[in-house]
């Protein structure tokens, strides 16, 4: 469709999506051109609404968990934390220390996956199809470890209020070494193909660029908001987890373009399994879930043969638990930003209001302000470097 | 800076501005007048010490019983403190407040959502449209009154 401007320039309306593989799910950019030029982007959202924060305040809390893992549903983990750290702090529960350090293994892990997710589907749009193979090789092996643990790959549900599901065996850690010991150098494989390949940097360099100052002003986090060159991470920031504990580095760019966020990415990576290697030298021993009756769930050996823990269970699956009123904002540091949970408690085994603050949703709403004048072809790739999830965006 | 700090010098330098404080479980609260708000807001964000620079979430929450009927809350970040702060803003049916994309440009989305999912106006918003739910939706799925399932045939 054309739409008559004055003489000389005319303005055409096309449709990208809401089925387009470059779009990563389905969402819909609608865009203004001149020629091949983008004037103008409008992302049109909500084909994957699915109601999450209405459906929660209308089950109880620890049916919310399975809702968690269906928004970014390639950082699932991650989801069930930062919601299983929100109700935490509303009830005041001391996760012990073993949990502590499980649940930073998962999430690192997580990260990792989602990371090698976004690189070898980022590599697709842009044209480098091997990298994909390489990446999913190794996602696999992650997700082979959280079946492990938790009979599910993308959906785990395993990390809940109170500290996680299950506690992790020898087989689990045997692997998880292996993985760490491997992974630096994969990692250099993919920084092979790609860091100093010509049409890697002439697609990426200085396209879809984001200063500081803007990325602070739209509110950006995660990965796009380091690009820009600011130091910031909620990990550090805001520790959780005890990730006080570890060391790790905190990867910046200095131009904020679709490169340097390739880079942040990679570095993070890195950083990731180094957390990962600190964190299982370790692992203290002891209980793997809160002795909180009214919330989490008993050992599921003493639920088979102790009648007063089939009565608790009973009792939390059935929802006939109570919360104290008051209302906590808790956020995370996610693969792709900071994925925060606000609920607000009138006191029943249903959240009055539970919020879901999606990073995703807010990097998305820059997409515009960053494309504005570029090429169409130029479009794919800053789409692409923001990482977007719809599940997370439309909830 | 620390919880009580941040109560302090709000309350030392625009004391005028606000409705009230508390504590919170996790992060200090300020009640703010629709009127004060973008006064408020840039204060916050302009404040030397404070800086509350980066904003996380705009959001409502809804209480059919009381008057006025929602309470749209804010919650800002410092990048500089390491600290969150939780804005309030009471607002009735069928009200609205003033958009705070002129303070932080990353509103624009957040706010969108509120009024899509909860019918709260906000003035001299750039491009406020419904943004999850198809444009001629009728309904505001967030408010309370509002079913799961079963509004319509």
């Amino acid at each position: 469709m054309t739409v008559e401007g004055n003489e000389t320039r005319k303005e055409m309306i096309l449709n990208m999506g809401p089925q387009h593989p470059a779009t990563h799910g389905v969402l819909r950019l609608l865009l203004h051109l001149e020629g091949e030029v983008v004037k103008k982007t409008i992302p049109i959202i909500g084909y994957l609404h699915r109601g999450v924060e209405k459906l929660g305040e209308n089950r109880t809390y620890i049916q919310n968990i399975v809702f968690t893992d269906r928004l970014d549903y390639t950082a699932s983990m991650s989801n069930n934390l930062s919601y299983a750290l929100a109700v935490e702090k509303l009830c005041g529960i001391e996760v012990p220390e073993r949990a502590r350090v499980i649940r930073v293994i998962m999430t690192e892990l997580q990260r990792i996956a989602a990371h090698l997710l976004w690189l070898g589907t980022y590599a697709l749009d842009i044209g480098a199809m091997s990298v994909f193979f390489y990446c999913f090789r190794e996602r696999e092996k992650i997700l082979d470890m959280f079946e492990m643990v938790s009979g599910q790959r993308l959906t785990p549900s395993y990390i809940c209020i109170g500290g996680v599901r299950r506690d992790i065996d020898d087989k689990f850690l045997e692997a998880l070494k292996v993985f760490c010991d491997t992974f630096n150098d994969y990692v250099k494989d993919y920084e092979n193909l790609l860091t100093k390949n010509p049409i890697w940097i002439e697609r990426l360099k200085d396209v879809a660029v984001l200063s500081a100052e803007d990325a602070i002003n739209w509110g950006v986090t995660g990965p796009v908001l380091r690009a820009s060159g600011v130091k910031f991470d909620f990990r550090r920031a805001t520790p959780y987890c005890g990730y006080e504990n570890y060391e790790f580095d905190i990867p910046v760019g200095t131009k904020g373009d679709c490169y340097d966020r390739y880079l942040v990415r990679v570095e993070e990576m890195r950083q990731s399994n180094r957390i990962l290697k600190q964190a299982m030298k370790d692992i203290p021993d002891g209980p793997i879930m809160a002795d909180v009756p009214f919330i989490a769930f008993p050992p599921k050996d003493q639920v088979m043969n102790n009648i007063e823990a089939l009565i608790k269970h009973f009792k939390i699956a059935s929802g006939t638990f109570q919360i104290p009123k008051g209302e906590v904002y808790s956020s995370i540091e996610n693969p792709k930003g900071e994925l925060g949970f606000y609920i607000v408690s009138d006191g029943s085994s249903k959240p009055y209001r539970m919020r879901i603050k999606s990073s995703c949703f807010v990097n998305l709403s820059a997409l515009p302000f960053m494309t504005q004048g570029c090429l169409v072809a130029d479009l794919i790739a800053a789409l692409g470097s923001i990482d977007i999830v719809l599940g997370e965006i439309d909830r | 800076m620390n919880r009580q700090e941040i109560i302090d010098r709000i309350q030392g330098k625009v004391s005028s501005l606000i409705a009230g404080t508390s504590q919170g479980i996790d992060y200090p609260v300020v009640y703010v007048n629709k009127e004060h708000l973008i006064e408020f807001m840039k204060f916050l964000k302009e404040d030397e010490e404070l800086s509350f620079d980066l904003i996380s979430d705009v959001t409502a929450v809804d209480y059919p019983d009381r008057n006025p009927r929602f309470d749209v809350v804010y919650h800002i970040f410092s990048i500089k403190n390491g600290q969150r702060i939780r804005v309030k803003v009471p607002v009735g049916d069928g009200e609205g407040v003033e958009s705070v994309t002129s303070v932080w440009r990353g509103a624009e989305w957040l706010e969108r959502e509120v009024y899509d999912m909860f019918g709260i106006t906000f003035y001299n918003h750039p491009d406020l449209r419904r943004i999850l739910m198809e444009e001629d939706f009728k309904y505001y799925p967030l408010r309370k009154d509002f079913p799961l399932e079963g509004i319509e045939e």
